[in-house]
């Protein structure tokens, strides 16, 4: 790391002399170190799936959710650090909240995602405060029809067919770029989504993973849910078989 | 319990003692308006345009305290023209309505104001939204506001038809503002009316000496004429000819 010893990296507020802000890049990185989270915008849907790493066997299972829920109709699940995910998650309530109150209507994700984006990027100005260690991934079904997106710590946004954020993203990736998201429904998606994060876990790193999965459209009547627990089951168990026979 | 008097102006406050109007049809929406504004009972403005643009393809018709409204919609002109630039696309019908209505409802006890927000939208096509005085919301095919509007709400129940074009829509109306301007005392002047579509908004314009003409005694008068001349009547009954 060039960066480590220089000065320029001490604050946000600092530009290096060929103009990058390393405490944003740091940020970055505590995500790059995270478990993999995945979304999925297929037909007539979203699916958002999480490798939720789970570092003691005394914790409660499906506690420490990383899938959170925004408005009725949207979804995010952050993969960094999980405080900082919930801050950020309640940031969101309250824009959507105030779209709501404003207009009466559901609230365009990228509308949400436009007003996170501010309110992060604002955390990347100022000595006195840290760049959010969360890259997330918020989905919706809106009048637009599916929607996704990642919002990352610089506070920039982009809109996305598949995402992948975390540790197994590069993986993740060419996995999802082999898919047909626009032909998949819902449910395929879900079996794709479990595969996936199952095929990114590194068994001889990390012992112990959770997998979290939820999905919102025409399944759930435009509501963002977690998906069943039998469905979960069942992709969870396929996806295990499917990767014994891969390997 | 004591109720609050909405109607009631501040002395001296300019009244929008109206007949307002909008209508939606197959391709968009037709609003009116006469163009009286009165001080009691002074004019104040004989040519008003009570056709109060909101957005590209939004506009409202006013009724109540000019003042109040007035800056209402500039206010909602304001949010609009916000959310026009930060999402990129144009704002519905029924977002615009929102915004007036949470203004009319959360200030319901400093205003008097009652509003028809109609225009043309991707999502819902055309649309009229009623905004009464206490500060409802409420969509309607047809919607009718101001003073005059009680004396015409029985035309409008009996002549208005689904699936009407645009020169029934508009003939409509001018008919029914005509009514409604010659039994209303604080209505009159002129008929303005706006035809929102897809594509542009067209402005129409009836001068008061133009005003759609219905049953005004004709016959009547031309029975008492007569007895007028045969008797030399002078004194016991009004009669302008």
């Amino acid at each position: 790391m060039t960066s480590i010893g220089t000065g320029y990296d001490l604050s946000a507020s600092t530009y290096s002399p060929d103009g990058r802000i390393f405490q944003v890049e740091y940020a970055n990185k505590t995500v790059e170190n995270s478990g993999t989270v995945i979304g999925l915008r297929v037909k007539d849907g979203i699916i958002l799936a999480v490798e939720k790493l789970v570092h003691s066997k005394l914790l409660v299972p499906e506690s420490n959710r990383r899938i959170l829920t925004v408005d009725r109709h949207i979804g995010m699940a952050t993969s960094g650090l999980l405080a900082d995910g919930r801050h950020l998650a309640n940031r969101a309530r309250d824009e959507a909240y105030n779209y709501r109150e404003m207009y009466r209507e559901s609230p365009p994700l990228k509308e949400v995602v436009q007003r996170l984006g501010l309110y992060v990027q604002a955390y990347t100005l100022y000595s006195s405060v840290r760049p959010f260690g969360v890259s997330t991934i918020f989905g919706a079904v809106d009048k637009t029809g599916p929607a996704l997106f990642i919002v990352e710590p610089s506070g920039i946004s982009y809109g996305y067919h598949g995402a992948a954020i975390g540790k197994g993203r590069q993986i993740a990736k060419t996995e999802l770029e082999k898919l047909k998201l626009a032909e998949l429904s819902m449910r395929e998606a879900v079996f794709e989504a479990a595969r996936i994060i199952h095929l990114v876990h590194d068994d001889s790193k990390e012992k112990e993973f959770q997998l979290e999965l939820s999905w919102i459209g025409e399944e759930t009547k435009g509501l963002h849910l977690p998906v069943p627990k039998d469905l979960c089951e069942e992709a969870d168990r396929k996806a295990r078989e499917a990767l014994e026979t891969f390997e | 319990m004591q109720t609050v008097d909405m109607q009631q102006l501040k002395s001296g406050e300019v009244n929008l003692g109206t007949s307002i109007m909008a209508v939606q049809f197959r391709d968009g929406v037709v609003v009116g308006a006469d163009s009286r504004t009165t001080t009691g009972s002074y004019i104040a403005n004989r040519v008003t345009d009570k056709l109060t643009h909101i957005h590209d393809r939004i506009y409202c018709c006013r009724s109540g305290s000019a003042a109040d409204t007035q800056a209402i919609a500039d206010i909602v002109h304001y949010h609009l023209q916000m959310l026009t630039q930060q999402s990129g696309e144009r704002p519905t019908v029924h977002i615009a309505g929102n915004v007036f209505q949470k203004l009319c409802y959360e200030n319901k006890d400093a205003l008097s104001a009652g509003i028809i927000v109609a225009g043309w939208d991707k999502d819902a096509g055309p649309s009229v939204y009623n905004i009464p005085l206490g500060g409802g919301l409420f969509r309607q095919p047809w919607a009718i506001g101001g003073s005059g509007s009680t004396y015409v709400y029985g035309y409008c129940d009996a002549t208005y038809q689904e699936g009407w074009g645009r020169d029934e829509t508009v003939n409509f109306v001018k008919n029914t503002l005509s009514l409604a301007m010659s039994r209303d005392g604080s209505s009159g002047g002129v008929i303005r009316m706006c035809v929102i579509t897809e594509d542009k908004v067209e402005r129409l314009f009836v001068p008061g000496n133009e005003l759609p003409k219905f049953w005004e005694g004709e016959e009547v008068l031309k029975l008492i004429a007569p007895v007028k001349k045969r008797h030399e009547f002078t004194d016991d009954m009004a009669v302008e000819v």
